[in-house]
């Protein structure tokens, strides 16, 4: 250790940096976000709880096709499918999902599913606080997991447009939006 | 019913009063150095019980006395139950000195004014040391025995540069009665802390070594000693340590108060002799508000440099200065 003649000066000086820094941060904007008063969003693009969307007319976007449950590397999602009855389907096309449950206790939210989804049904959104006191009531099914209101779908539609970047296009939609007239052209004979 | 004397009614009452308020002092001194490390740090600290987190201390209380306590299958009962007693009872003794203020004829707001006071508070914090000794001592277990015999070198060093830095107080005041420094103090419009600046920083020093409190903490060392001398300790017992600590806090910033800051002296306190409580209050709070800043500025010190720096440089600084003070009081200059 360098004890030259003013090393106890040195010794003091350094105390005195040291409590002024921490001083600083005693009257410094705190970092904390009281977070369950206090909402906290994560970023958009953030991986958290899914949800499964509808067209803007409402009608289901989950075609049954189990694609997601197939991507999916932790065996989190069950699919049934089921026809669509024709003069009232739940989907546009033949099948819809009947049965949509996803494990959040196995979930790893890699949003592979969402990657392998052709119609953009399931997605992930950045909720994230979904602890529970069992294990039953982490298996999400439809109920929670879909969209409920196609107003509030058409206006989360809506802004989430409104906030793309500028200067960034949107990437199209994977399927053409739906012609409303689909629901009354059954195509499938069953 | 039979006769009590007067005096000893008097004196159990004042207890009673003076040991409730140390005791809450201590709940909040803690929610309020919970609240400023948090703030220290960048963090907000307890908000959820009450409003600002002002109910924390209860809910704390309630927590500590709904665990489990435990003590070791090894531990020496006996010993092992007296020692939180033991070190919470040495700390609330010193209370029994401390004069917090002036009545409006000038005697001073305390239980007892002896006139070897300094001596009774240097006794109290010397058997201070019993409880954590005996504590880490009696529970068999490697862990509390080393943060135990750490913390008696620890105060027994540092108890060495404390007295000397104490005994230039009394040579200038001419008594050892802690009413009559204040006095002496108040008397030549001059607190010790400025012609006694070094033994002032010394005090300070030691006080944060005597106490445990970090940079000194080694006796707890939680990243070493998983916490010291009281690791097996439980439920209340655990919380009788905790006030312990606590009230030595505050006990040696009232005693650096009173020594090195006037006590109760301060403007208008001539014409609101109440006024020198509150003098005396607020000082002793920006004293513990220090502490606590240093315990959120500085890291632990390494135990071999904590032995080198209380022997080769506290000591060694502080017999200096006696010397010095000593030759200028004998060569005629201020006394009491």
């Amino acid at each position: 250790m360098n004890r030259g003649p003013f090393f106890v000066l040195q010794a003091a000086y350094g105390l005195v940096v040291g409590l002024l820094t921490t001083l600083k941060y005693f009257f410094s904007k705190k970092a904390t976000i009281d977070y369950p008063r206090v909402p906290y969003r994560h970023a958009e693009r953030f991986r958290g709880v899914h949800e499964l969307r509808r067209y803007d007319d409402g009608l289901e976007r989950c075609i049954g096709c189990e694609l997601c449950a197939v991507a999916c590397p932790a065996n989190a999602i069950t699919v049934i499918g089921a026809e669509n009855d024709p003069h009232a389907p739940v989907s546009p096309g033949e099948r819809y999902g009947y049965r949509y449950e996803i494990d959040m206790l196995r979930c790893i939210f890699c949003g592979f599913c969402e990657e392998a989804c052709p119609t953009d049904a399931i997605v992930l959104t950045p909720r994230f606080d979904i602890a529970d006191f069992t294990r039953d009531r982490l298996i999400f099914g439809k109920d929670k997991l879909l969209v409920r209101d196609p107003l509030t779908q058409h206006r989360a539609n809506t802004e989430s447009a409104a906030e793309t970047e500028p200067g960034v296009v949107p990437p199209a939609p994977a399927t053409p939006p739906p012609p409303t007239a689909v629901p009354s052209q059954p195509t499938g004979a069953s | 019913m039979t006769h009590v004397p007067e005096w000893l009614l008097t004196v159990v009452i004042k207890s009673a009063v003076l040991i409730f308020i140390v005791v809450t002092a201590f709940a909040y001194l803690m929610l309020a150095e919970r609240k400023m490390l948090g703030w220290f740090q960048m963090r907000v600290g307890p908000t959820w019980c009450g409003p600002w987190g002002l109910l924390q201390p209860a809910a704390d209380a309630v927590k500590l006395v709904l665990k489990e306590d435990l003590t070791p299958a090894d531990a020496d009962r006996f010993l092992y139950k007296v020692a939180p007693a033991l070190a919470v009872l040495t700390a609330l003794l010193a209370y029994a000195v401390i004069p917090f203020g002036f009545y409006p004829d000038g005697h001073p707001i305390a239980i007892a004014s002896p006139n070897v006071g300094i001596l009774f508070l240097l006794a109290a914090g010397s058997i201070g040391v019993y409880g954590i000794a005996l504590g880490g001592w009696s529970s068999q277990s490697k862990w509390p025995l080393l943060g135990s015999i750490r913390s008696t070198a620890q105060m027994i060093s540092y108890e060495l540069a404390m007295g000397l830095a104490i005994v230039p107080v009394v040579m200038l005041a001419g008594t050892t009665n802690l009413a009559g420094i204040v006095a002496a103090q108040a008397r030549h419009h001059l607190w010790y802390a400025v012609p006694l600046f070094v033994p002032f920083v010394i005090y300070g020093i030691t006080a944060l070594a005597e106490t445990n409190r970090a940079p000194f903490d080694l006796p707890e060392a939680e990243t070493e000693l998983v916490a010291g001398f009281h690791t097996e300790y439980s439920s209340l017992r655990f919380g009788t340590f905790f006030v312990a600590e606590y009230v030595n806090m505050i006990t040696v910033c009232s005693i650096q108060t009173l020594l090195f800051l006037g006590g109760g002296d301060g403007p208008w306190v001539e014409r609101l002799p109440w006024l020198s409580v509150v003098w005396f209050l607020v000082k002793v709070a920006v004293l513990l508000f220090t502490m606590i800043w240093w315990r959120a500025t500085l890291p632990r010190l390494r135990y071999d440099r904590l032995m080198a720096f209380g022997w080769k440089v506290l000591l060694p600084v502080a017999a200096l200065n006696l010397l010095i003070v000593a030759g200028i009081v004998a060569a005629g200059g201020p006394r009491g």
